[in-house]
């Protein structure tokens, strides 16, 4: 064991090699990892702000569809509303119409009903008068008794 | 040989080793990405990060140069220590073939070595104290405690042995372990040298040498990073110490 000028040497040495590592290897080795936790620090944090996004975004779309089912819900009440309506107001006019056409033919029958009798007594006179003629054996002359003859319409 | 020799084989052997550990760092740190890391940069980040985990537990200032430092004395011992491992007569057989007759093969049994280390590190440990508590505080840490200013040579005394003890007990632990640890390797080996042929002793003599020095190879793994992790270690502690002010 002699202590010579290798002490010296090697402290020299040692000095060198701290300097060194600690300019070109410590710096940039741990200047990596600072760099990867801070990618991994924020990774994680927009991991989690898109967790949070999504459940904000599945909340906002239950929130649509279900004021959409309340919407369409709302369309298709409104619409049996307003069928019934519409149907309401058909059956109405239907009726109306209705009553207006039997009213009309009413009229109509009666009409036909009062020709054919005015017909009916015109004939009944005149074969009346036919039979009248046949029974008396002779020709009556209708001037003469134009004045029993529509009494006797009139009475028909 | 006077002082102004110099044991090459020590500092060739600590030269290339610390070259070879600092290329390796280097090489790794060069690449050193925050993104996916290579197996190589994937070792160096976990060194780093043990070192800097086992620093932050023992230095609580703040000092850029520290985490650095235990690094390169951890790597650095462990690869001086770890010369230990390569069969003992290998190294040296060679460089004789090559006309060195003696070449010690582990730096840090050459107290040299270790005594140049420790001594930087009491430089730093002596800048940083001045540094920290100033002049006129490191020297009051010196000799105005622990019995006040009327017991100022003893004062001294203790703390300056306390304060030498610290280089001294770093370098002489360090030397101490490898040098017997050598030793006993070299003791071992004596066993096979004594080979006379095939009797009953020359063979029970072979195969201890094989065992032993198996078994002590393998206890010697533990040595090599325990003594780098303690010098390590302690280095760390002492610079904190440094770095703290007495009450």
């Amino acid at each position: 064991m002699n202590i010579n000028a290798t002490l010296l040497a090697q402290t020299i040495m040692f000095a060198l090699f701290v300097w060194f590592c600690m300019k070109f290897v410590w710096t940039p080795i741990i200047a990596a990892l600072e760099a990867r936790k801070k990618q991994i620090a924020d990774g994680l944090a927009d991991a989690e702000r898109a967790k949070q996004d999504l459940e904000l975004a599945s909340k906002r779309s239950a929130e649509i569809l279900r004021e959409a089912k309340e919407k369409a819900s709302e369309i298709v009440a409104n619409g049996d509303k307003r069928a019934s309506e519409i149907i309401e107001d058909a059956k109405g006019q239907a009726k109306v119409e209705g009553d207006r056409i039997v009213a009309g033919a009413k009229a109509e029958i009666e009409q036909e009903v009062f020709r054919a009798k005015e017909q009916l007594r015109t004939q009944v006179s005149a074969i009346a008068l036919a039979g009248a003629g046949r029974i008396l054996g002779r020709e009556i002359d209708a001037k003469a008794h134009n004045d029993l003859l529509d009494k006797l319409v009139a009475e028909i | 040989m006077g002082f102004w020799a110099l044991n090459l084989d020590t500092f060739i052997m600590s030269l290339l080793l610390g070259a070879v550990f600092m290329l390796v760092f280097y090489s790794a740190a060069k690449i050193a990405v925050s993104g996916i890391p290579s197996g190589l940069q994937n070792f160096c980040e976990w060194a780093v990060e043990f070192i800097d985990t086992s620093v932050r537990g023992s230095f609580s200032s703040k000092n850029n140069m520290v985490a650095p430092l235990a690094l390169t004395i951890f790597f650095w011992v462990f690869s001086m220590n770890l010369m230990d491992l390569l069969p003992i007569d290998y190294v040296p057989h060679l460089m004789t073939a090559l006309g060195v007759p003696f070449f010690k093969v582990v730096p840090s049994t050459d107290p040299n070595a270790t005594f140049g280390m420790a001594i930087g590190v009491f430089l730093l440990v002596l800048f940083y104290s001045v540094k920290m508590k100033g002049f006129g505080g490191f020297v009051g840490e010196l000799t105005l405690q622990p019995f006040g200013k009327f017991g100022l040579p003893v004062n001294l005394l203790l703390e300056g042995v306390n304060l030498i003890a610290k280089p001294i007990s770093l370098a002489l632990r360090l030397f101490g372990n490898m040098y017997a640890g050598e030793m006993i390797f070299i003791l071992i080996a004596l066993m096979g040298s004594t080979w006379v042929g095939f009797t009953f002793g020359g063979v029970t003599l072979f195969g201890s040498q094989i065992l032993l020095s198996l078994g002590w190879a393998i206890f010697h793994i533990l040595i090599v990073t325990l003594q780098a992790f303690i010098f390590m270690t302690l280095t760390v502690v002492y610079m904190d110490m440094a770095h703290q002010e007495h009450h």
